[in-house]
């Protein structure tokens, strides 16, 4: 009982106070370097993208035509070099942070949450509950996500909001099944017997003793899949279909320097770093966080 | 005779799987007065723990009935089934999965109180759960730990005091003790014992351990594939067997008193498969006495002596 | 140490364990498992070590086979002699030759420690193939005759695990465990998995193919039972330490450990229904700590002052009785019975 210290309660009489689930599970990740590098990355990225919209004007900077030369490789006053339309290059990088981060998180805000609350009512209830749910989910996983989110976008036409809807439904079908077996696991413990026989109700049972419970694996995945929204979000709009231009997504970025890329490489390279080191940051804390959720991991 | 607080009637419960209907409890009656324990043992798939459940609704009974009080609880729907949840509690086997690891022990025996709504106030509750954890032995020390820090008999008694929050009238202990160490397994049948006492409670108590229940039971109900094949007061059952499942199941005790040499009874082969079973003695097959009669007809629970019941075409009287 | 004549015969100790003491060594603590323990296998012997969750029995019967896990475990001092070959000084090629030949090993959970996706006759062949040079049609041949010895029709070999029940696997596993006619066979709570009536025929069987192999056994039970069924000789472990060791007879009816004496009160009475059981009070000690005195003290209804701060020898009481509690130097000291 390491992690023990003592409090005393207002009657005077002591008693252990445990650290939270939360101060364990940090406990375990600090021990993961790689994990701890990726976080710190992560946070610094954060930092930047947010301090872009102090540092550059977004009008003037990031989308308009720039008096500052055109295609100039990087130098002191540009570090990044500037692009065909004379933008720096590193204020077009900073600021798209938040795009890919945006995408990021919403994208897997909307596949984590429709995809958990299907794959529980299915682990839950099994039968035809279950039949119904996991059969359709089935049927949109035979079809390749890329060609599911770019008919999307085809139909509802190109925007940012539509991007994030198309890749977000897109796995939903993913999660649900991974939400559907750790449901399954943790309906099989007795304590959710032994809640029923203390007469608490399904809702009550299924939000308090089985999604908490059933979170570690759904949580991990959500983390990898921060990474692969963001690249996904980067394809769409290197092919025309995601972000519009003249908005910095890193992947817009790609698509715009592509005439330009043979003799200008700088244009590439800084948003290609971009994804990558983002893309890197969020998988390592994703492997430290697997690791410090596993309980058999724990030693 | 005392009065009858529980009434089991010819219950039942199938299972459906893909290889047809699986008889877990497969039409088994008794009665348990109030304030005894009734001990049901048998091995493993023999259907003790699925009884157990049916009677609680934890399995919703394929037929019969359960009169508790006199009332049937098979037909209890939405509020009565809530206040009979309250009446009738159930002890885990299993003090490691039974409790959820998110839980402390305080959140673990407050559950209970505070979803049956018992009390409201939040410095009764705190009150009430400090004095359970009093009645079951835990130190008021441990009331922020979490139960995968605390050993197995401590978790046990967590899981009692859960079951005693609700001050329920009867309890089915499904294995209470089988995950634990001798030593513990003792304490916590004492707590057991003594609860029964102070409380006036009655106990259904399963397990396949044949020295714990003799120490612990007043009846004995021996099961098989299902059904009820002998049933008798505890000295009764042990000194004077008539089934041949139980003279086996009791010879097969290890003994630690060396001076005790007892003649074994060895079976022929194993439990057979519970999925539609034949028409007949389900025992016959290891049965070292079975004939004709039991290989073609089921037999019937009959009264040889007073209290003292069996389920056999020739019982070894 | 002090032992009789017959055990100085080195002809008849297949397994000498001396001053083992083994720790796991994690980032959070050093849990010590073993400490300090000393163990002889007679030539066709069966000793049972009986202890609670967390003794440190299997800690010490993987160590014989060298299976400790490397980290965590740090093996600080001891040897371990089979067949007179001291086992850490062993080549990766020996050892794997001593595995299953000289020393095999039964585990507790059937259901687990057979490979599903093999047939039970190619999982016994396997062993016989690796250990005895034969070829696969020979070996098979083999492993078929070794199923018929634990009671299962020959003709079942080509069948899988999961086709057989929980009795029938684990007469499975006795089998490749017999396969190669091993001198020393280490059973970790091989019936614990198994029902009443199944584990009286497969403890039936142990005894049988006992005298038919001339194995010496190690049985590793938390059943005061099945030691008294099936040992000769007994070793009470508790916390890493063997407490009081002997014959069977010595140790059950002229019990000299309090720790001993309370598992035997923690039993129910087969003889009067009616009579409390005396647990053991509090818990098993925390493995993380090294105690100053007897580790058994803060649970010992006899402890005195000078438990608490001194170690207990070991006292062999007779040739055949060993005993580790300090109360023991105070000539009139006896513990009670019930």
């Amino acid at each position: 009982m390491k992690f023990l210290k003592k409090e005393t309660s207002s009657d005077g009489r002591s008693r252990y106070v445990k650290k939270s689930k939360l101060q364990e599970v940090w406990h375990q990740f600090k021990k993961n370097k790689g994990a701890v590098v990726g976080l710190i990355v992560l946070i610094l990225i954060f930092v930047l993208a947010v301090a872009a919209s102090f540092i550059y004007d977004f009008k003037t900077d990031i989308c308009m035509l720039s008096r500052n030369g055109r295609l100039l490789t990087p130098c002191l006053e540009h570090p990044f070099g500037t692009d065909h339309m004379g933008r720096s290059v590193l204020a077009r990088v900073l600021y798209g942070a938040r795009y890919s981060l945006l995408i990021g998180f919403v994208v897997v805000g909307i596949s984590t949450g429709v995809g958990t609350l299907l794959g529980a009512l299915a682990g839950y209830y099994g039968g035809k509950v279950e039949t119904i749910i996991m059969r359709t989910v089935e049927i949109f996983l035979m079809i390749p996500n890329t060609l599911l989110g770019i008919v999307f976008v085809a139909v509802f036409g190109i925007s940012l909001t539509n991007l994030m809807l198309a890749l977000g439904l897109s796995t939903v079908p993913h999660f649900a099944r991974n939400a559907r077996s750790s449901v399954m696991t943790v309906r099989g413990n007795e304590y959710v017997e032994a809640a029923k026989a203390l007469g608490v109700s399904d809702f009550k049972i299924i939000m308090k003793h089985i999604l908490p419970n059933a979170l570690s694996p759904i949580l991990v995945q959500a983390t990898t899949r921060v990474a692969s929204a963001i690249i996904s979000a980067a394809t769409f709009s290197f092919l025309g279909l995601g972000v519009p231009s003249p908005l910095p997504e890193w992947g817009a970025m790609l698509s715009d320097a592509r005439p330009y890329m043979r003799d200008y490489p700088h244009l590439i390279v800084f948003p290609g770093l971009a994804i990558m080191i983002t893309v890197l940051a969020i998988n390592l804390v994703g492997d430290g966080l697997r690791d410090a959720l596993d309980p058999k991991l724990k030693r | 005779m005392g009065e009858v607080l529980l009434e089991v009637k010819d219950l039942k419960k199938y299972f459906e799987t893909p290889k047809g209907l699986l008889h877990a409890v497969d039409g088994v009656s008794f009665t348990i007065e109030k304030g005894k324990t009734l001990g049901i043992v048998g091995e493993s798939g023999c259907g003790k723990s699925t009884t157990g459940r049916a009677i609680l609704r934890l399995h919703e009974p394929t037929s019969g009935q359960v009169l508790f009080q006199g009332k049937d609880v098979t037909k209890f729907k939405g509020k009565e089934l809530r206040e009979m949840r309250k009446d009738m509690q159930i002890i885990f086997q299993d003090p490691y999965s039974s409790l959820d690891p998110r839980m402390t022990v305080n959140q673990l025996i407050r559950e209970p109180i505070v979803t049956n709504k018992l009390l409201t106030d939040k410095n009764d509750i705190e009150k009430r759960v400090l004095e359970l954890m009093e009645t079951v032995g835990l130190a008021e020390r441990l009331y922020n730990t979490y139960p995968h820090e605390l050993d197995g008999g401590r978790r046990q008694r967590i899981g009692i005091a859960r079951a005693l929050a609700v001050n329920p009238k009867f309890i089915v202990c499904d294995e209470p003790v089988s995950a634990l160490d001798v030593s513990i397994q003792a304490q916590v049948l004492n707590l057991l014992k003594e609860l029964q006492q102070k409380l006036d409670l009655t106990y259904i108590f399963i397990t396949h351990n044949l020295s714990v229940v003799y120490y612990f039971a007043d009846d004995i109900a021996v099961m098989y594939l299902g059904e009820l094949v002998e049933k008798a007061p505890a000295e009764e059952l042990f000194a004077h067997p008539v089934h041949p499942y139980t003279q086996a199941l009791l010879s097969a005790i290890p003994n630690p008193d060396l001076d005790v040499k007892k003649e074994r009874i060895l079976l022929k082969g194993e439990i057979s498969s519970p999925i539609n079973p034949p028409d007949r003695c389900r025992f016959a097959k290891r049965c070292n006495y079975a004939c004709e009669d039991c290989m073609s007809k089921a037999p019937k629970l009959v009264e040889i002596s007073p209290n003292h019941f069996v389920s056999c075409h020739h019982p070894l009287v | 140490m002090k032992h009789n004549e017959k055990i100085d015969n080195a002809e008849d100790i297949v397994l000498d364990i001396q001053d083992l003491a083994i720790r796991y060594v994690t980032d959070d603590a050093t849990t010590y498992a073993v400490n300090h323990i000393n163990l002889r296998l007679k030539r066709q012997g069966t000793l049972g070590l009986v202890g609670e969750t967390g003794a440190g029995k299997t800690t010490t019967v993987l160590s014989i086979l060298n299976l400790i896990p490397d980290p965590p475990g740090v093996i600080d001092s001891g040897k371990i002699l089979v067949n007179g070959r001291d086992v850490h000084k062993l080549s990766p090629k020996e050892l794997s030759e001593m595995r299953g030949k000289e020393v095999a090993m039964i585990f507790q959970d059937p259901m687990t420690s057979l490979n599903p996706v093999m047939t039970v006759g190619d999982q016994i062949a396997e062993s016989i193939m690796l250990h005895e040079g034969l070829s696969k049609q020979d070996a098979y041949k083999k492993a078929k005759e070794t199923l018929e010895t634990v009671g299962i029709s020959g003709e079942r070999a080509g069948d899988y695990p999961h086709q057989f029940s929980g009795g029938m696997k684990q007469r499975v596993v006795i089998a490749i465990a017999l396969a190669c006619h091993p001198n020393i066979l280490i059973a970790d709570e091989p019936t614990t998995a198994l029902d009443v009536t199944i584990q009286a025929q497969v403890l039936e069987l142990m005894k049988k193919l006992k005298e038919d192999y001339k194995t010496s056994t190690i049985m590793i039970t938390h059943d005061l039972g099945i030691v008294a069924e099936i040992c000769d000789e007994v070793a009470v472990m508790y916390a890493g330490q063997i407490v009081e060791q002997g014959t069977l007879r010595e140790v059950f009816k002229n019990t000299k450990h309090p720790y001993t004496e309370g598992l035997f009160n923690s039993l129910p009475n087969m003889n009067d229904r009616n009579s409390k059981l005396t647990p053991i009070r509090g818990l098993t000690p925390d493995p993380t700590i090294i105690y100053p005195g007897c580790t058994f003290a803060e649970r010992c209804p006899y402890a005195t002052e000078r438990c608490h701060t001194e170690k207990p020898q070991q006292k062999w009481i007779n040739e055949n009785h060993m005993v580790a509690c300090g109360r023991y130097d105070e000539p009139d000291f006896h513990i009670e019975r019930r």
